[in-house]
C-alpha cells in the first residue's frame, strides 16, 4: 500500500484497530494464539528474570566489594553465581530476543498471517512458565550451588542443594525453546509470502533459522543430560560419578555439546538485530548479504564442532584438545565475516546515531572484544592459565551483555514503535545508552585484567592486591544497573504518552513497515507480494522516504531488481 | 481465542496443501530433536560400555533374548500396521483405518505387557539398581572385574533408563493412537484430510527405530560366548 | 505432503524384510566374530532403519527437504558420537598422564 501525501508528526494517529485492542481482558492475553501477543507475554517473563538475575548479580558484586567478602557466607556465594548464570542463560538470554523479536517480527517480516503453529507457540510460553517456576521454587528453597554447569560428582552425588528441581527446571524450559525453534523453521520454509524466495529475506530471519537449528538439534543433548543428572542423584545410579564407576568427563562432553551452542543461540539473534539496524540507519543495503546470511548458517553448523574447549584442562586427550582448538579459531571466521559486511555496510552511508544505531554500534566494538578474547581462550597454552579465571567470565560477558543484551535493547528500541505505536522518547534513550556504554566497560574491563593477573572465578574471596579492580567493577555494575533501569520506566511510559510513530518511522524497507503500527491482528489488509530485494533504499517508490536524511548515491545493481 | 478454522482448514494458512507440509515438516523436525535427545543416552551407554565390556556383557546375559525377540517382532508388526492405517486414510477407507488402529494399538499394549513382564523379572532377581541391587557373581568373573556389582549396575541402570524412556514414549503414542481412533470413529479422515494420522505415524515408526537398535545393543552383547 | 500411495504388497514385503534380518541379528549374535559383531549387529539395525524411513515413513516418495532434516539429525548424532569418541579412543595416544 502506498503512502498519501507528506505527513507531519503531529498528524499522525494509531489505526483504530490493532492486535493490542482487538479484545480485552484477561483470558484474551492468557488465551491468545496472536504471535504479537505471546511476543509481549514472553517480554512480561524474561524482563522479569532478568532483573531477577540482575538481583544475584548485585549481591555478587557487592559481596566482591572486599576481599574477604562480608556480605554472605561462602556457601552463599556459591549459590548466588550459580543462579547468576541459570537465571540470565536459560530464563533471560537464551529466550529473548527469539521469543521477543522474533515471535513478534518473523511472521510480519516474511508477509503472513501468524507462525505456522500458533497453538504450540503459546503453549511454548506457558511450558517456560512451569520451568521458570521449579527454578523460582529453587530460590526459596535454599538455592543450588553446583555452577550453571552442573558439573558431576558434585551436583549429582555430593551436593546438599535443591540440584533436581533446578535441573527439572531448565529440562522443562528447554522445550520451550524446542517448541520456538520448531515453529520457526517450518514458518520459515512453508509460509513465506509469494515472491519472497530466501535470498529476499532479511537477516533477522536468516539468523533466526540458524538459531532455530541451533536449539532443535543442541537442546534436546542437554534435556537427556539433565534427566540422568537427576536420574543418578535420586537412584544413586552411577554414569557420571567414579566412585561407582562412571565419568565425569562424559558428563561435561554431553554438557557442553548443547552449552556451547546455546552461546550462539544467545548471540546470533543479536547480529540478526544488528543486521537490520546497520542498513536502516546507514541508509545502504547490507554489503554482502550472501556472505551474511551464509555466515549465520556457518556460525549454526560450526558452533557444534568446538565444545571441547571448554575442557582443555581436565585431563581430555591432547590430541583431541588440538583438534577442538583448530575448530575454534575457524569457528570465529563466520562471525569476523559479518563483523566487515557490517562495516563495510557503513563506509559511504548516510549515518544518523539514534538509539537503536548506538546499541548496534555498541554491539559491533564490544562483540570484536569478546570475540578476540575468545581467541585468547581457544590457544592451548593460554588456556592453561586463565580458564577459570575471570578472563573467562569478562570474555564471556563482552559477548552476552556487550553483544546479546545491546542486540535485544537496540531491537527492542528500534520495533517498539511497531510494537506499541508510539515513540520512545529519543533524548533520554540516547542517555541511557551511553550510561549503559560506560557501566559494562567499566564493569567488565577490569575483569580481564583480574583475570589475568590470575583472580580465579568461583570465589568468594581474593588476594587483597585485587580490590581496587573490583572496586571498579562493582562501581562500573551501579552505573550499568541504571542504563537498563531507565529503559524499562521510559519505554513503559512510551507505550502509554509517547508521540504516534504511523507505519514507517525510520524509515525502512522491511515487510514489517508496510503495515500499520501497531499491526492489525492479521499483519496484513492483504497478503503483500514481494519483487524487492531486501535492504534496497532506492527501487521502493512505495516507502515513505521524505522524512529520511539524503540517502546516499544508489550503487550500481548488481542485477536488475525482481531478478532472483 | 480461538484459531479460526473453516472445516479443516486453520485460518492462518493459505490452503491445505501449506496447512499439510506445514504438519508434515512439523513432525520431522520434531523427530529429530528425539533423535539427538535419545542419541544423548546411547551417547552415554557406548562410553559406559566401552569401559566396562566384560561387565556389560555378563549383564546382558540376564535379559530374555526370547522376550526381547519376540518384541522386535512386535513392535515392526504394528509398524505394518500403521503405515497399513495411513494408506487406509489415503484412500478413504474409514473401516481399514479402524481396524488398523485397533491392531497398532493391540500391538503396542502387547509390547508394553513383555515390558512388564520383565521389569517384574528383573524385581525379583534384585536386578533393579539401587539398594537391593545384586549381581550374582562367580569368582571367576570377580577375577576379571573387581567391581563387577558397580558395573552391572550400571548396564541395568542403562537398561532401565533406555527401555523406560522408550515406553514412556510407546505409551504416549498408544495415547495418540487412541484419540486418532475416537476421531476416526466419527468419521473425521478423509482422502483430503488426514495429516494427524500420517504424522502420528511418522512418530510411531520412529519409536520403532529407538526399538531396533535397542534391541542388539542390550540383549545381544557377546552372545556368543 | 506426498500424496503417493504405496501399494500393500510392498509395505508387507518391507515388513517380512525387517522380521527376516531381526533373526539374522540374533543368528548372528550367536556367531563368534570378535570385534566385528558390533559392527554386523548395528549395520543390520541401520539397514532395518533405513527400510522404515525410506518406506514406511515416505522418506523415497517425500520432498528434497524431508530427506535433508533427516540427514541433518543423522549427521548431528554422528557428530556428537565421534567428537566424543574422539576424545575417549584418543587419550592412550600420549603415554603422559594428561
Amino acid at each position: 500500500m502506498s503512502t498519501t501525501a507528506p505527513i507531519t508528526p503531529a498528524a499522525r494517529t494509531l489505526p483504530r484497530e490493532h492486535y493490542l485492542n482487538s479484545s480485552y481482558g484477561v483470558r484474551s492475553w492468557l488465551l491468545t494464539t496472536d504471535h504479537k501477543r505471546i511476543g509481549l507475554l514472553y517480554l512480561a517473563s524474561i524482563t522479569l528474570f532478568f532483573f531477577l538475575g540482575g538481583a544475584f548479580a548485585v549481591m555478587i558484586r557487592i559481596h566482591l566489594l572486599t576481599p574477604q567478602g562480608y556480605l554472605v557466607s561462602p556457601q552463599t556465594y556459591n549459590k548466588l553465581f550459580t543462579m547468576h548464570g541459570i537465571v540470565m542463560i536459560f530464563f533471560f538470554l537464551i529466550p529473548s530476543i527469539p521469543a521477543v523479536l522474533g515471535n513478534f517480527l518473523i511472521p510480519l517480516m516474511i508477509g503472513a498471517k501468524d507462525l505456522a503453529f500458533p497453538r504450540i507457540n503459546l503453549l511454548s510460553w506457558y511450558v517456560y512458565n512451569l520451568g521458570a517456576l521449579f527454578t523460582l521454587y529453587t530460590i526459596v528453597n535454599g538455592g543450588v550451588d553446583t555452577g550453571w554447569t552442573f558439573y558431576t560428582p558434585f551436583s549429582s552425588m555430593y551436593s546438599n542443594s535443591a540440584v533436581v528441581p533446578a535441573a527439572l527446571g531448565i529440562f522443562i524450559t528447554g522445550f520451550s525453546s524446542i517448541l520456538t525453534g520448531l515453529n520457526f523453521i517450518v514458518t520459515i520454509h512453508t509460509m513465506r509470502a509469494p515472491g519472497l524466495t530466501w535470498f529476499r529475506l532479511p537477516i533477522f530471519v536468516w539468523s533466526h533459522y540458524a538459531t532455530s537449528i541451533i536449539m532443535i538439534l543442541g537442546t534436546p543433548v542437554i534435556a537427556i543430560t539433565l534427566l540422568l543428572v537427576g536420574l543418578e542423584r535420586i537412584f544413586h545410579l552411577g554414569f557420571f560419578s567414579p566412585s561407582l564407576g562412571g565419568d565425569p568427563l562424559l558428563f561435561q562432553h554431553l554438557f557442553w555439546f548443547y552449552s556451547h551452542p546455546a552461546v550462539y543461540i544467545m548471540v546470533l539473534p543479536a547480529m540478526g538485530v544488528v543486521s537490520e539496524l546497520i542498513p536502516t540507519f546507514a541508509r545502504k543495503a547490507l554489503f554482502g548479504y550472501r556472505f551474511v546470511a551464509a555466515a549465520s548458517l556457518a556460525i549454526a553448523v560450526f558452533g557444534f564442532l568446538v565444545w571441547s574447549h571448554h575442557m582443555f584442562v581436565t585431563g581430555m586427550s591432547v590430541y583431541a584438545a588440538l583438534a577442538f582448538s583448530l575448530l575454534s579459531y575457524l569457528v570465529a571466521i563466520p562471525s569476523a565475516i559479518k563483523v566487515f559486511n557490517w562495516t563495510a555496510t557503513l563506509y559511504k552511508g548516510s549515518i544518523s546515531y539514534q538509539t537503536p544505531m548506538l546499541y548496534a554500534l555498541g554491539f559491533i566494538g564490544l562483540f570484536v572484544i569478546g570475540g578476540m578474547t575468545g581467541l585468547f581462550l581457544a590457544a592451548l597454552g593460554v588456556d592453561v592459565h586463565v580458564h577459570d579465571t575471570y578472563f573467562v567470565v569478562a570474555h564471556f560477558h563482552y559477548i552476552m551483555v556487550g553483544g546479546a543484551v545491546m542486540g535485544y535493547l537496540g531491537g527492542l528500541h528500534y520495533w517498539w514503535p511497531k510494537i506499541s505505536g508510539r515513540m520512545y522518547p529519543e533524548t533520554l534513550a540516547k542517555i541511557s545508552a551511553i550510561i549503559l556504554f560506560v557501566g559494562f566497560n567499566l564493569t567488565f574491563f577490569p575483569q580481564f585484567i583480574l583475570g589475568y593477573l590470575g583472580m580465579p572465578r568461583r570465589y568468594h574471596t581474593y588476594p587483597p592486591e585485587f580490590q581496587v579492580l573490583n572496586v571498579m567493577s562493582t562501581a562500573g555494575a551501579s552505573v550499568l544497573a541504571v542504563g537498563y533501569l531507565l529503559p524499562m520506566i521510559y519505554l513503559i511510559w512510551s507505550a502509554r504518552y509517547g508521540r504516534a510513530a504511523g507505519r514507517n518511522p525510520w524509515p525502512s524497507t522491511g515487510l514489517e513497515w508496510q503495515t500499520d503500527s501497531p499491526p492489525p491482528t492479521e499483519n496484513f489488509d492483504k497478503t503483500p507480494v514481494v519483487t524487492w530485494d531486501p535492504y534496497d533504499f532506492h527501487h521502493r517508490p512505495d516507502l515513505d522516504l521524505e522524512s529520511a536524511a539524503e540517502l546516499p548515491p544508489a550503487l550500481p545493481a548488481v542485477r536488475p531488481v525482481g531478478h532472483d | 481465542m480461538a484459531v479460526h478454522r473453516t472445516g479443516n482448514l486453520v485460518g492462518h494458512f493459505h490452503d491445505m496443501e501449506q496447512q499439510n507440509e506445514a504438519s508434515s515438516l512439523g513432525m520431522w523436525v520434531f523427530l529429530i530433536t528425539e533423535v539427538m535427545f535419545f542419541g544423548g543416552i546411547f551417547l552415554t551407554y557406548t562410553i559406559n560400555r566401552s569401559m566396562y565390556p566384560f561387565a556389560f556383557a555378563e549383564a546382558s546375559r540376564e535379559l530374555d533374548v526370547t522376550l526381547g525377540a519376540i518384541n522386535t517382532a512386535v513392535l515392526i508388526l504394528s509398524s505394518l500396521t500403521m503405515a497399513l492405517a495411513v494408506r487406509a486414510a489415503q484412500v478413504g477407507k474409514r473401516k481399514h483405518l479402524i481396524i488398523f488402529l485397533i491392531a497398532t494399538i493391540a500391538l503396542g499394549s502387547a509390547f508394553l505387557g513383555v515390558k512388564t513382564i520383565e521389569y517384574i523379572d528383573k524385581f525379583h532377581h534384585h536386578l533393579i539398581p539401587g539398594n537391593n541391587f545384586h549381581f550374582p557373581t562367580t569368582p571367576q568373573m570377580a577375577a576379571l572385574d573387581p567391581n563387577l556389582n558397580a558395573h552391572a549396575q550400571l548396564f541395568f541402570s542403562l537398561y532401565f533408563a533406555m527401555t523406560g524412556l522408550h515406553a514412556l514414549h510407546m505409551i504416549i503414542g498408544i495415547g495418540v493412537m487412541l484419540f486418532l481412533l475416537k476421531e476416526a470413529v466419527r468419521g473425521r479422515y478423509t482422502e483430503t484430510y488426514h495429516a494427524p494420522v500420517e504424522v502420528s505415524g511418522l512418530y510411531w515408526h520412529f519409536v520403532d527405530i529407538v526399538w531396533i537398535y535397542l534391541f542388539p545393543l542390550l540383549y545381544l552383547i557377546d552372545r556368543h560366548q | 505432503m506426498s500424496e503417493h500411495i504405496v501399494p500393500t504388497r510392498l509395505y508387507v514385503a518391507v515388513c517380512a524384510t525387517l522380521l527376516f534380518f531381526t533373526g539374522v541379528t540374533y543368528w548372528a549374535a550367536l556367531q563368534d566374530l570378535g570385534k566385528f559383531n558390533i559392527v554386523v549387529a548395528l549395520a543390520i539395525a541401520t539397514f532395518k532403519a533405513v527400510l522404515v524411513v525410506l518406506f514406511f515413513m515416505h522418506a523415497r516418495y517425500d520432498l528434497r527437504r524431508t530427506q535433508l532434516v533427516i540427514i541433518a539429525g543423522v549427521v548431528w548424532l554422528a557428530i556428537m558420537l565421534a567428537l566424543t569418541l574422539s576424545d575417549y579412543l584418543s587419550r592412550s595416544w600420549l603415554p603422559v598422564a594428561g
